[in-house]
């Protein structure tokens, strides 16, 4: 099992590591000279030789890369191109909301779906099912900004329950922050979740079809006892899976929902660095991403091998 | 897949029949399709026909400018006669234009991306089935390293690099999906090589284009087809949302992300009904999504749900 856990972390690593490859090479890919674009008009080519020496621009690619993932390595981001700030500040608070929000929404969404994906699994075939089903359909069919929308539509502008934008403050008070986040938090909870009923109701009705549930029904088995007894424990392994899959899917989801409510969170920051074509931020940030993605990937992986007692001793 | 290799069986031992087609090819099966499937074919029919007759019946230009004021409520007459039934936008645009506009661009780009993701995909997963060895080893550790991947996180990271335009959302999307397809056509592509009939076209010394395009292609065609609605979703959405973060589409041209993009400030700003303006180009996405679902999920139960377990 360890050699399985140990293969799957390595393999993870390599991942990451081409990942990092694939960001550099597709940043570096931009046309146009960087040194030129950041010195503007009043470049002279002896200063255009001077930036890209002290940058080491004119060192071949691959010298390059090595240099910006060492640096990255040892926690130095760079300095963004936009102000000259360093990275690593700007990117310090942001991150924090970000975590703060995604955070959040694991808090809500998972006991929620994981509840309502056994409720649909219980009972599969009733009304509670089908509303269940063709609800999360619905949901997961339509783009997450339509659902943003819709949302604001509703809570902000009819009802005017909820600010449209989010509004995320240090001095802000408690409620005040609650108020100012619930937007974004509801709209990615509804998200998430959708998925994440549906996989939860899969992995429990597939295990259902198995022998030995087949077994405790014709022994005469009560449902609840087969479901909670037998099923249950068996699910847990997909079910932190679905968990952490749906969480890696957050990433993507975080990048819509941030921009719509203008969060000040990373993705934010993100989408503005690809709009003034920041590179230095926007390589930091998609590693950022990228880096949570791989690594939540791999512990859904590792948790599928842990929950499995045939991969955990194998012969 | 069984029970198709019994029924051709079954037809090849009635050698006495005369054949409309080859006896090996596989069974024709009839698809009947519930009031949900037929809504969901309807509508998705609707959008298509949109796609080529759109612009021509559509009253206005997409960037024609007709009024004065912006976010005008469904209904509210313009200037110089005539209506805005779905109200105008943030430039004074009709909405109902624009959306039969966008058609094209997003229904039109997204089923180009996603044929071109299913040829690159297809004949790379089929490739890898047959060959197996080093070409299905090399081919699949570049899927998984591009699977790896959040897939808005890599469209971002490309449209920075190359810039965006038409030609290159559809590569980025294609290759983005190609590597989804790729996996899904080879464990098809696996699954069939081991049957019988496969091992008996090779008894027999056939080609291995031969084998791949009458034994192993015609089998996988019914569950392939059904992925690629559901892979049409997904890239209709991607490329929607690129075009909502501003990154994809680009103005004067109308497409439905970016129309919910640039008429989000109507939900703040327009007065009555016109704070709907960025929700009719969303329904538009929503319904033509939905609707294919639809149609999948009628095909997907009656081969027995298979398709949509793998797909969940």
């Amino acid at each position: 099992m360890q050699r399985m856990v140990l293969q799957r972390i390595l393999i993870g690593l390599v991942t990451l590591w081409v990942v990092s490859v694939l960001v550099f090479v597709m940043t570096s890919l931009l046309p146009g000279d960087v040194a030129a674009i950041v010195l503007g008009q009043s470049a002279t080519p002896e200063t255009l030789a001077a930036y890209r020496a002290a940058n080491g621009l004119d060192q071949p690619l691959i010298f390059q890369y090595f240099g910006w993932l060492g640096n990255m390595v040892t926690g130095d981001l760079g300095v963004s191109k936009a102000g000259g700030a360093k990275i690593s500040d700007l990117i310090s608070g942001r991150l924090g909301n970000t975590m703060f929000l995604a955070g959040l929404v694991a808090i809500i969404s998972v006991p929620i779906s994981v509840g309502l994906g056994l409720l649909a699994a219980m009972y599969p075939g009733t009304w509670i099912d089908r509303s269940l089903t063709f609800g999360t359909l619905a949901l997961i069919s339509v783009p997450d900004f339509f659902i943003a929308t819709f949302a604001v539509l509703v809570l902000a502008v009819q009802l005017g329950w909820l600010p449209a934008i989010a509004n995320v403050a240090p001095e802000n008070t408690f409620w005040q922050m609650a108020r100012g986040i619930a937007m974004p938090l509801i709209v990615l909870v509804i998200v998430v979740a959708a998925q994440m009923i549906r996989m939860t109701r899969a992995g429990i009705l597939n295990v259902m079809n198995s022998p030995y549930i087949e077994m405790a029904i014709l022994k005469g088995v009560k449902k609840k006892r087969i479901i909670l007894r037998h099923a249950f424990f068996n699910t847990i392994g997909p079910i932190v899976n679905v968990i952490a899959l749906n969480l890696a899917y957050l990433v993507s989801g975080v990048v819509i929902v941030e921009t719509i409510f203008s969060y000040p969170g990373l993705a934010k920051l993100m989408i503005d660095g690809v709009q003034t074509r920041d590179l230095p931020l926007v390589q930091a940030t998609a590693m950022i991403f990228c880096g949570t993605y791989v690594i939540l990937i791999i512990l859904a992986d590792v948790a599928a091998i842990l929950a499995n007692p045939r991969l955990r001793n194998p012969k | 897949m069984t029970d198709t290799s019994q029924a051709a069986e079954i037809e090849n031992d009635q050698e006495t029949t005369i054949y409309d087609e080859l006896p090996d090819a596989p069974p024709k099966k009839q698809l009947k399709l519930t009031w949900t499937g037929k809504l969901g074919v309807g509508v998705v029919a609707f959008w298509v026909i949109m796609v080529f007759i759109g612009p021509y019946i559509a009253p206005y230009d997409q960037a024609e400018i007709l009024d004065m004021d912006s976010y005008l409520p469904p209904g509210a007459p313009i200037d110089g006669g005539g209506t805005h039934w779905l109200g105008s936008d943030k430039n004074e645009r009709d909405i109902l234009s624009r959306i039969m506009w966008g058609a094209r661009m997003t229904v039109g780009i997204s089923f180009v991306a996603t044929l071109l993701a299913y040829l690159m995909g297809v004949t790379a997963g089929i490739a890898a089935a047959v060959k197996k060895g080093w070409t299905d080893m090399i081919l699949s550790r570049i899927n998984d390293a591009i699977l790896s991947l959040p897939t808005i996180m890599l469209g971002l990271l490309i449209v920075v690099a190359l810039g965006s335009s038409i030609p290159i959302l559809i590569g980025t999307a294609a290759v983005i999906y190609a590597s989804s397809v790729y996996r899904i056509a080879r464990a098809y592509g696996q699954e069939i090589m081991v049957m019988d009939y496969v091992e008996s076209a090779q008894a027999r010394g056939e080609t291995i284009w031969w084998i791949i395009f009458r034994e192993v292609l015609p089998n996988a065609a019914m569950p392939l087809a059904t992925d690629f609605g559901l892979r049409l979703v997904f890239v209709v959405l991607f490329i929607s949302s690129l075009s909502f973060l501003g990154l994809g589409i680009q103005p004067p041209d109308a497409d439905w992300g970016s129309m919910v993009r640039s008429n989000l400030e109507a939900m703040q700003f327009a007065e009555g009904w016109g704070v709907l303006a960025p929700i009719w180009p969303a329904l538009a996405i929503a319904s033509f999504t939905i609707a294919i679902n639809l149609i999948v999920d009628d095909i997907s139960a009656k081969s027995g749900g298979d398709l949509a377990k793998k797909m969940i």
